[in-house]
């Protein structure tokens, strides 16, 4: 067998398909024949230092595939399947795996390390192969280069695939002794040195009780900085990289080590070569992250005890830092905007720039001024790029009043600059910089406005002139108007923009005809504009915007005209048709809210609809996600109307309710579910078996990520609303199933706060979806059937109010529940109410609330319990 | 294990059109939740013993006379407003069962917002103003909270001095009828509902006159006092007295009271057209096709009748309002009937008013002056 195997192996990477198709279907049989034996042979193979290296490489990767997928319930089954392996076996696959990091081999010994820790990642957390890690450090300082190297890679992918809590301090206490010795300047092998510093990246996360001791951290800081001085340049890479993950993850231990890592990053920023000095201004930027994350808590908040202090490292570094980013502004590539991967030294300083004026304010001015001033009018475009690269930089931080004088001088001068600057490159800059001059500088809650009366119609005729350059160039000034109708959104009963509706309409529909529309994503842009001038316009131009749809449909029925398209194209078939369905999700939206124009509007509603209809059907598996939001906001214009749609379209509604892979399709075709119901009411109650059969497995998936399941519970609440006492046939399911997510989420994971997020999203489901039950059964003579339900829900409503981690809206939706209860159960649940400590102490809390929300629904359950114990 | 390479967005909005588009579907999808769920929570009245005996089609016509215009609208609106009777005796319960406010002296009127405008109209239904406002739906301006087809309907006395609508009720709310809720839960509404629309904030633009609420307390002994004599920022014409558990009920009805003396009103007996309190106290009743002189109550009370030459003698058609004095003689009632009315006619009345009194106002005025003399 294992003969055969190596020739399988091979053939499995042969050029000839057939050869190909027949040995990777001859690995399958193998594997489900004789599982134990299969995975021994190619354990055996990947050991075997007289085979050749790619039937070893590949026997690794087949072995590591039989362990991990990316599929969360195929990786389980894999994990299971390990676990209930014969012990034997996997010994004796564990001693192939360690055996073959000694291997002369690089490839086998690379593919072995990354195998282990996945062997390790599934056997740790159930406390096998305790031995692993002691083995792999016994006597490491002893072993020839080439093992260590492997040694320690392997070390970097344990810690990459196991989690801290499953290793113990003293193991961990091990591997970064090994890890920082290896890379420590006394290693003179730099292959050991490279491997080592690399594990130190994944270890970190393992360091937490290393970083709190003075000692050992002074060490790990030491190593990693002198690493930063390796005359290796990988080693150098990747010692920068440790230094940003520890700006992160240990922000609150830098202190005493920032002079020194300004002093290396600097110099690496001027003097190395770009793959390190992007990773030393990244260490820059991540500090940036940190700090704005920590001000804005401190603003949120003020309780003053915040976990993290802030150590304003930022503005500490401010004199010498900014000027260390203004000279890479001046680094720029000759077409670094038409390439969309771009990334290099003159871009990562200008967006670190960005950052440290978010995180300064109002300081970064007075440092960056001189620099725009000195190079803004200069003969060689870099100096002019780069200095309106800084202004555009600084826009959002700094307070408005101290920058709208410098832009109310500066504006003529873009203006002109985006009209008449001979380079590309200035010109794209410059309209990207007006974009951020309204983004940020132009709105009704700033006092001066930037744009006035006088100005306004020069801007706007020199972004429609603009529109008409290079596509780099018109998809910025598409955005820039973009922000500038952003900024009319609350400005009265007729907006600046009315008198150029037209013309700027007519602009962007122009653009989105360009022959070369579809690069620098110039027709995104267009259509996103045209979405946000018609969000932001007011009743006096609605009947252009009503004009506007059957274009927008036509533009839409074109899509379907081109037959037998290649894959790429139906790709872009399919980007387009979410654009236009974009667009008219938002003329929908626009136009139902009018009352003048809602009658006309609901005359194309059938139109609509087919052609959303004939989206879905372009595609054979999925549902397009765009026509799905469109059709939930036609639903909500349209109300009970709806109901005529729903025999066509109800398949692809349910096919969105089957889309795990897409979870956001699913999350959105959920929501439209919510639409639906809220329209027809109980005209939706046909559709409701299919409805619910499909939630109810969509919830019982491991598959669907987690995220759509809240809005699954608050959609059990619409239908109950909307169908009333005929839920009844859905409460053995649903019932259940709220139980016990109930019981999973009255808890949480205190110091996961991600998760604690997630339980709150999915208890305001829960407590949504009992309010919608209790309200539709609510005067009916099926409301006693909640009855059996009652000591349950006040039940977790006690150990929520006990857990004392609810958020707001939480807080809310759960003393809403207290009130449905009583209103709905009435005097049968008064005694059972009043002995609820939910009743009492947690009523009277939230009737004492700030939140005017919580105070609301609390006034009113105090209503409905003194109504139900009163009755 | 390869190098980690950062590549932070560059020249992009923070977020998508697309995630825009989403977050505002969602955005709209729990507005409407909200909504529903709040409907749903306005009916709590579904607990009370006695069921309505059918579901009332007014729901409907509040949402549709919203839109009327003209006559039909003045029709509509005069027949609206709840007409508190005046109190001629204490009610039991007074102090547990009752609220009482300090009523605002100015123009009663119902002000409806719809459509992005605001109307309000006087008791006959005339219109008095026609403006923006920071009601749901009461202005042109972009109201993400609520549907279009929302709208209010608020029972309120327009306060001359300082320009102000003093809302006194809560009829309807972003398209939710509160008819057929308690005083109590109204009144809970309206402190916790109008302050969040921004009607309450000094006008602006699109916003011309300001709303506020009158300070409500129950009718135990404090609030009492505090009703009565305690500073309001308005003129105070009398007192009001609500049941808690009354609905709100169009007409007269006996679960709104209203209280005037002379320390809390200054209007407590009517004046003639130069503000004099004319020596004989006045009524008017209504002229009906037999010549019986009625007062607005349901039904109507018989103070007297007239000969039919009289009809031809003063040109009077039946419905018209005409004003009489009572006599030296006054009034006597038996079992809630009339059995003697000693009334002088003195002429139409102006055209603008829409009914005339109710028996309680005549009991009261007659024991009022009795009392003072």
């Amino acid at each position: 067998m294992a003969m055969e195997v190596t020739q399988v192996l091979l053939n499995a990477q042969s050029v000839d398909g057939t050869i190909r198709k027949q040995a990777e279907e001859s690995l399958r049989q193998f594997q489900e024949q004789n599982l134990p034996s299969f995975l021994l042979s190619i354990s055996g193979e990947l050991a075997n230092e007289e085979k050749a290296v790619d039937s070893r490489r590949l026997a690794g990767l087949v072995l590591k595939n039989a362990l991990d997928a990316k599929e969360q319930s195929t990786k389980f089954e894999l994990v299971q399947r390990w676990l209930s392996l014969d012990m034997n076996v996997k010994i004796q696959i564990r001693a192939y795996l360690l055996q073959t990091l000694s291997s002369h081999v690089l490839d086998a010994r690379s593919t072995a390390s990354q195998v282990i820790a996945k062997v390790a990642g599934i056997e740790l957390p159930h406390k096998q192969w305790p031995e692993l890690i002691g083995s792999l450090l016994s006597n490491s300082h002893q072993l020839p280069a080439h093992v260590k190297q492997a040694t320690l890679e392997t070390l970097g992918y344990l810690c990459e695939e196991v989690s801290s809590d499953v290793v113990d301090q003293d193991q961990v206490n091990k591997i970064l002794t090994a890890v920082v010795q290896g890379m420590s300047s006394t290693e003179v092998n730099n292959d050991v040195r490279l491997a080592a510093t690399r594990a130190l990246y994944n270890a970190l996360g393992f360091a937490q009780a290393n970083f709190t001791n003075d000692m050992e951290r002074d060490y790990i800081m030491r190593v990693v900085c002198e690493a930063t001085l390796s005359p290796e340049l990988k080693i150098r890479q990747a010692a920068f990289e440790c230094l940003v993950s520890i700006s992160a993850s240990y922000y609150e231990k830098l202190a005493p080590y920032i002079q020194d890592i300004f002093n290396i990053t600097a110099k690496a920023v001027r003097e190395d070569e770009e793959p390190v000095a992007l990773q030393a201004i990244e260490f820059w930027s991540s500090i940036c992250d940190e700090e704005i994350d920590i001000l804005e808590d401190f603003v949120g908040e003020f309780s003053g005890d915040s976990e993290v202090p802030c150590f304003y490292f930022i503005k500490q570094a401010l004199p010498a830092l900014v000027p260390m980013l203004l000279e890479t502004l001046l680094k720029q590539e000759e077409d670094q905007d038409l390439d969309e991967g771009a990334w290099n030294l003159a871009m990562a300083g200008g967006t670190c720039l960005g950052l440290v004026a978010q995180t300064v304010g109002d300081d970064i001015i007075p440092l960056v001024l001189p620099f725009i001033e000195e190079n803004i009018s200069k003969p060689d475009w870099r100096q002019r790029e780069a200095a309106t690269y800084a202004f555009g930089s600084i826009l959002e931080g700094p307070s408005p009043d101290k920058l709208i004088s410098i832009v109310n001088v500066a504006l003529d001068f873009m203006l002109s600059a985006l009209m008449q600057d001979p380079n590309n490159h200035v010109k794209d800059t410059t309209a990207w910089t007006l974009g951020r001059v309204f983004e940020f500088l132009h709105g009704s809650t700033l006092q001066t406005p930037v744009i006035t009366p006088a100005n306004c119609q020069r801007i706007i005729s020199v972004l429609i002139q603009s529109m008409k350059d290079a596509p780099n160039v018109a998809e910025k000034s598409c955005g820039a108007l973009y922000f500038l109708a952003q900024g009319y959104e609350d400005s009265g009963s007729s907006s600046p923009l009315t008198p150029f509706f037209q013309d700027i309409v007519q602009a962007l529909l122009v653009v989105t005809h360009r022959e070369d529309a579809g690069e620098s994503r110039l027709r995104t842009a267009a259509y996103e504009a045209l979405n946000e001038v018609v969000r932001s316009s007011r009743d006096d131009t609605a009947p252009m915007v009503m004009q506007l749809v059957p274009l927008i449909m036509m533009e839409l029925h074109k899509t379907f005209e081109v037959q037998k398209l290649s894959s790429e194209e139906r790709e872009k078939q399919a980007e387009l048709q979410g654009l236009l369905c974009g667009c008219l999700q938002v003329f929908i939206q626009k136009l139902g809210a009018f009352e003048q124009t809602k009658y006309v509007f609901t005359q194309y509603a059938d139109q609509m609809m087919g052609l959303f209809l004939r989206v879905f059907a372009c595609r054979s598996a999925t549902v397009h996600e765009e026509a799905m939001l469109a059709i939930g906001a036609l639903a909500y214009a349209t109300g009970v109307d709806f109901a005529k749609y729903m025999p066509e379209f109800f398949k692809y509604l349910e096919m969105g309710l089957q889309n795990f892979e897409e979870y956001q399709v699913c999350a959105i075709t959920v929501g439209v579910v919510g639409d639906i119901c809220r329209a027809l009411e109980e005209k939706v109650l046909p559709y409701c078996d299919g409805i619910m059969t499909q939630l109810l497995k969509d919830l019982s998936s491991d598959r669907l990520h987690r995220s759509v399941k809240p809005p699954i519970f608050s959609c059990f609440g619409d239908i109950a609303l909307a169908i009333g006492e005929n839920f009844e046939k859905y409460l053995m399911y649903a019932m259940p199933m709220l139980q016990s997510a109930a019981e999973l989420s009255a808890h949480t994971p205190g110091f996961d706060e991600e998760m604690t997020d997630y339980t709150n999203l999915l208890r305001d489901g829960i407590l949504e979806a009992y309010s919608g039950i209790l309200q539709g059964f609510k005067s009916t003579a099926k409301a006693p059937l909640l009855m059996p339900f009652a000591p349950h829900i006040l039940q977790f409503l006690d150990s929520l109010y006990q857990e004392k981690d609810m958020d707001d809206a939480v807080t809310k939706t759960a003393v809403g529940l207290l009130g449905d209860l009583a209103d709905t159960l009435g005097s049968h649940a008064g005694p059972l109410i009043q002995l609820s400590v939910s009743s009492r102490e947690f009523l009277n809390e939230c009737l004492s609330s700030d939140d005017h929300l919580i105070k609301e629904s609390a006034e009113w359950a105090r209503l409905a319990i003194t109504q139900a114990v009163s009755g | 294990m390869a190098p980690h390479q950062v590549r932070r967005p560059f020249k992009r909005a923070a977020i998508s059109d697309q995630q825009k588009r989403r977050e505002l579907a969602l955005l709209r999808q729990q507005q409407s939740r909200r909504d529903s769920q709040h409907q749903a929570r306005s009916s709590i009245l579904s607990l009370q013993p006695e069921p309505e005996p059918e579901p009332e089609p007014r729901d409907f016509d509040v949402a549709r006379a919203s839109k009327l215009k003209g006559a039909e609208a003045r029709e509509w609106f005069s027949r609206q407003l709840t007409l508190p009777e005046w109190m001629i005796d204490i009610p039991p319960r007074l102090n547990q069962d009752w609220y009482v406010f300090a009523r605002p002296s100015g123009k009663r009127c119902f002000v409806v917002s719809s459509d992005g405008t605001t109307v309000s109209r006087l008791r006959n239904g005339y219109v008095l103003h026609h403006f923006p406002s920071a009601l749901p739906n009461g202005a042109r301006t972009k109201d993400v909270s609520g549907p279009s087809h929302s709208f209010c309907l608020l029972d309120c006395i327009f306060h001359e001095l300082d320009q102000t609508y003093y809302v006194i009720d809560m009829v309807c709310w972003r398209g939710y009828s509160l008819y057929d809720c308690t005083a109590e839960f109204r009144f809970f509404w309206l402190s916790s509902k109008l302050a969040e629309t921004g009607a309450c904030d000094t006008p602006s633009l699109y916003h011309r006159y300001r709303f506020s609420v009158v300070p409500i307390y129950s009718c135990d002994l404090t609030g009492l006092h505090t009703a009565y004599a305690g500073n309001v920022p308005y003129v105070k014409d009398g007192l009001l007295f609500y049941n808690k558990h009354a609905h709100y009920q169009t007409g007269n009805t006996p679960l709104a009271l209203v209280w005037k003396d002379e320390s809390c009103s200054q209007y407590v007996l009517d004046t003639d057209s130069k503000g004099q309190v004319p020596a004989q106290q006045q009524v008017v009743l209504e002229l009906q096709d037999d010549g019986k002189l009625t007062t607005s109550d349901d039904p109507p009370v018989v103070f007297g009748c007239l000969e039919k030459e009289l009809f031809q003698k003063f040109d009077l058609l039946s419905g018209s309002l005409l004003r009489f004095a009572i006599g030296e003689g006054g009034m006597r009632f038996l079992d809630g009937n009339v059995e003697m009315a000693d009334l002088h006619y003195l002429g139409k009345v102006n055209r603008g008013r829409a009914f005339s009194d109710n028996t309680s106002k005549v009991c009261w005025f007659i024991l009022y002056i009795s009392c003072s003399l």
